[in-house]
């Protein structure tokens, strides 16, 4: 989270002690009581101008957000791959030092030949399946498509390879240490963003809901934390984040769990965000909801007074899913924050870059969204679909999917595997 | 590789680097200088380390022989032994003591770590042998099955849990330091799980594709320093100066050469070449692989005047072992390189000491990890036949449905097979 406000805490120990509560917007701070009036007024004047440009330009990116979410599944992961290239761009600029890498002329290129590197691999991995079925029509391009999935992890690997064996070559005297530096610092980012958007592009071609629902919930988690400790932030949570306050935190978590169980009714009912996208088209989607978005009606005689106009609840099922997410958004995703935080202030840098006015850089606004991603892609794989998953289910997509030899090859190393295990437990 | 004689090139700061191997009895302009009781004693004293390392090496080879004599369980024991060593050298090597005095509790962050990956890596590869393993028992088999199926979500949240311990045990004035153990914690965790991972799948599809490689590594290396001992004179590359190319290129023509014969040799048993479906122990038997039938080619006109055979015979994996010794010989090296550039840059001698004459596990290691991923993925991509869907889709069966359910599906699945094979005659 950038830090808007005039009087940081992060100011060296020899300043009054740090701030631990948000201010207040009348409330009047020691240490600017003792300077003139004419400080004060400028101080609030600041600090709503930055209030506005930041709310300006979350405004903005909610809006372009909202846009993309309509045009479909495939801009949404192209917007993903642009946030990608901004994060590693920020990120491989960060630990670079000027006067070294002038030493070293082919080394940023070495840098995005890595990131195409594993963009390869990430989205061939994840598209694949996607892209044999959007290709199913035409003969030729569908073996050329089958051909390129087969040598994928070759091709992926050789280039890494070939990255691999630069590096090494262009190892220069004096500068190893940088060097290889340089080259694990170039990992690990390639790993923090490639790692989370391969768990996010999976999520979206299962159904939007599963992407737009936990980046909902971080951002309602932030908002929510900000007003509650505006109001009544008093507390310090963390050493790390000293403008963090446990009301903040815990008015926060209830607010997102609450928002999630209604957000999962009112998204859970389009089906233009509830339906999976098993090819790369961007047409309307038509789907059966399944049984996670039916709902279920709950009478609520029982429990509420007699004057209460509603006697039953529409429930949809996913709405109980929605509320471990909530949970998780609001308890575990602000660690992401906390470990960015951590990071700057251990580098000793203010934020990750300055693409956007009063947010500061694209990872200052994904920290907590990575986190979230890999859990909710964790969840969806491990609760979700085997719930939904049923003989029918597969038996479609068998039928669907596989050409007659290959359903006949199925058939035959299905019998195999059933029995051998049909021999062990005899 | 370690550099085990005497005449250290790269770190002495008088001499100039030496540039090229020492041949047994010549002797260096700066040592003639002295007096000849030095000579003496450095002439014994690398012979000495060379028998050291002899010994050591024919100690290794033995007991990774008996290792592969008990079979797929025991090696994979091996390996994970292994990896504890070479995690422990590299975790150890950049810990500053002092630093580590007041942050307690770091040294177990690390290994909660490395055991949250070895659960995620080898629950990943053998869930399929381990259920296939436990089938004789409902309880076991249901809570394997269980085990497997949450199998993401555990590493998932052990991994939160340790990142969570992380952050709130960062402490006011290191956290430039926890940061950085914290990133080397991640890329050693990635550099040693990676090549067991691949190594450990290896192992399993046939003891055959860990045993050649490793062997053409190991052969690489012996080849090399024979060449360059007696041949070598124009200098490789500037991050190891013990390294020529004469040395280079005797050791990849004498690589290619072996890995023709040796995958031969080692083809012809079925212990080595059948793949492990589960985690027993016993004797194994299975129908060879079509690449380890052999084919009888005629033998070319020059060779059959010496020798009576008219065909020679030729197992197709021969052709797959060229190219793995090309490999071999021009790009594993590269891992070596990039140890001793990573030495050079941290100003280490060695990786560790727990090999007399050759340093630690990792110096042992280093060209053989870059060998195993390309065997895995090389195996993968050329040698299985692969149908992509099928896979997937076994795969969600396999995992997501009960063994009811899977023989539901089978006969469900059989009846409309029939069906239309019906419809077409």
């Amino acid at each position: 989270m950038q830090k808007d406000t005039t009087t940081s805490s992060s100011t060296p120990p020899t300043n009054t002690g740090r701030i631990r509560h948000r201010k207040r917007s009348n409330e009047v701070i020691p240490e600017d009581g003792k300077a003139n009036g004419g400080k004060l007024l400028v101080n609030d004047k600041s600090k709503y101008k930055s209030m506005l440009i930041r709310a300006y330009s979350s405004v903005w990116m909610i809006g372009s957000f909202v846009l993309i979410i309509y045009m479909g599944h495939l801009y949404i992961t192209a917007m993903i791959v642009v946030i990608q290239i901004f994060m590693a761009r920020e990120l491989f600029n960060l630990l670079r030092r000027a006067h070294e890498d002038k030493q070293l002329p082919g080394f940023r290129l070495l840098n995005w030949h890595f990131f195409f590197t594993a963009m390869l691999f990430v989205y061939g991995r994840i598209l694949s399946q996607r892209l044999v079925n959007t290709v199913n029509s035409d003969k030729v391009l569908y073996r050329l498509v089958s051909s390129l999935i087969k040598y994928h992890m070759v091709v992926c690997y050789s280039l890494y390879i070939t990255g691999f064996i630069w590096f090494i070559l262009t190892l220069k005297k004096k500068m190893y240490k940088y060097q290889f530096g340089q080259y694990a610092w170039t990992h690990m980012i390639l790993i923090v963003v490639f790692g989370q958007s391969s768990f996010t592009v999976p999520s979206i071609f299962e159904g939007i809901f599963w992407f737009l629902l936990p980046a909902t919930l971080i951002v309602i988690n932030d908002i929510a934390a900000y007003f509650f400790g505006f109001f009544f932030g008093r507390t310090p949570l963390i050493k790390l984040s000293p403008k963090k306050t446990w009301e903040g935190f815990i008015g926060a978590s209830v607010t997102t769990i609450i928002s999630a169980f209604m957000l999962a009714n009112i998204m859970g009912r389009s089906q233009w965000l509830t339906c999976p996208r098993k090819d790369l088209s961007t047409g309307w989607l038509d789907c059966d909801p399944g049984l996670l978005f039916t709902p279920e009606s709950y009478s609520l005689l029982g429990w509420t007074p007699l004057w209460f106009p509603w006697k039953e609840i529409s429930i949809l099922p996913v709405q109980w899913h929605a509320l471990c997410l909530g949970l998780f958004a609001s308890i575990i995703a602000p660690f992401g924050g906390f470990f960015a935080s951590g990071f700057k202030r251990a580098f000793k840098i203010k934020d990750f870059g300055d693409s956007i006015p009063g947010h500061g850089g694209l990872t200052d606004r994904m920290d907590c969204q990575m986190v979230m991603a890999v859990f909710a892609y964790i969840y969806h794989q491990s609760f979700v679909v085997p719930q939904s998953l049923s003989v029918e289910m597969i038996l479609d997509q068998i039928l669907m999917n596989l050409s007659f030899d290959e359903q006949e090859a199925l058939y035959r190393r299905l019998g195999e595997m059933l029995q051998q295990g049909i021999q062990r437990m005899t | 590789m370690r550099d085990s004689s005497a005449d250290n090139s790269c770190s002495s700061p008088r001499t100039p680097n030496l540039r090229q191997r020492r041949r047994s009895n010549e002797i260096p302009p700066e040592i003639l200088k002295s007096n000849g009781t030095i000579l003496l004693v450095n002439d014994k004293f690398k012979y000495k380390s060379m028998w050291i390392r002899a010994y050591s090496s024919l100690w290794m080879l033995a007991f990774v022989s008996l290792i592969i004599y008990m079979g797929h369980l025991y090696i994979w024991a091996m390996i994970v032994v292994i990896q504890i060593f070479m995690a422990s050298e590299l975790f150890n090597l950049l810990r500053r003591a002092n630093q580590d005095k007041r942050l307690p509790k770091f040294k177990l962050l690390n290994w909660h770590f490395f055991f949250t990956a070895m659960l995620y890596v080898y629950g990943r590869i053998l869930s399929q042998h381990l259920v296939n393993t436990v089938t004789s028992e409902k309880i076991f088999y249901r809570l394997v099955s269980n085990l497997i199926k949450y199998q993401m979500v555990i590493c998932y949240f052990l991994y939160i849990a340790g990142f969570v311990w992380f952050i709130l045990s960062l402490k006011k004035r290191y956290y430039k330091y926890q940061f950085g153990q914290y990133a080397w914690t991640h890329m050693i965790l990635i550099v040693v799980f990676t090549q067991s991972a691949f190594t450990v799948a290896n192992i399993f599809q046939g003891i055959f594709w860990f045993l050649f490689p490793a062997l053409l590594i190991a052969m690489n290396d012996v080849a090399a320093y024979f060449f360059g001992f007696f041949f070598g004179k124009t200098p490789l590359i500037k991050l190891s100066p013990k390294k020529t190319w004469e040395g280079f290129i005797g050791a990849s023509v004498a690589t290619m050469i072996a890995a023709f014969t040796f995958a031969n040799f080692l083809g012809r048993f079925q212990w080595l070449t059948c793949p492990r479906k589960d985690l027993s122990t016993g004797w194994l038997e299975c129908d060879p692989d079509p690449i380890f039938k052999p084919e009888y080619i005629p033998m070319p006109e020059f060779i059959s005047h010496w020798i009576p055979e008219k065909e020679i015979a030729v197992l197709p994996v021969q052709w797959h072992a060229l190219w793995l010794g090309l490999f071999a010989s021009i790009i594993a090296p590269f891992g070596g390189f990039f140890a001793s550039g990573f030495k050079r840059a941290f100003k280490i001698k060695d990786f560790g000491d727990s090999i007399p004459g050759h340093g630690g596990f990792t110096d042992r290691m280093d060209c053989q990890m870059v060998m195993a991923v390309f065997v895995y993925i090389y195996h993968q991509s050329f040698v299985v036949q692969h149908d992509y869907s099928i896979d997937v889709l076994l795969d969600q069966i396999m995992r997501d449905l009960g063994f009811e359910e899977q023989l539901a599906l089978y006969t469900k699945l059989g009846q409309i097979l029939q069906e239309r094979q019906l419809m077409h005659i």
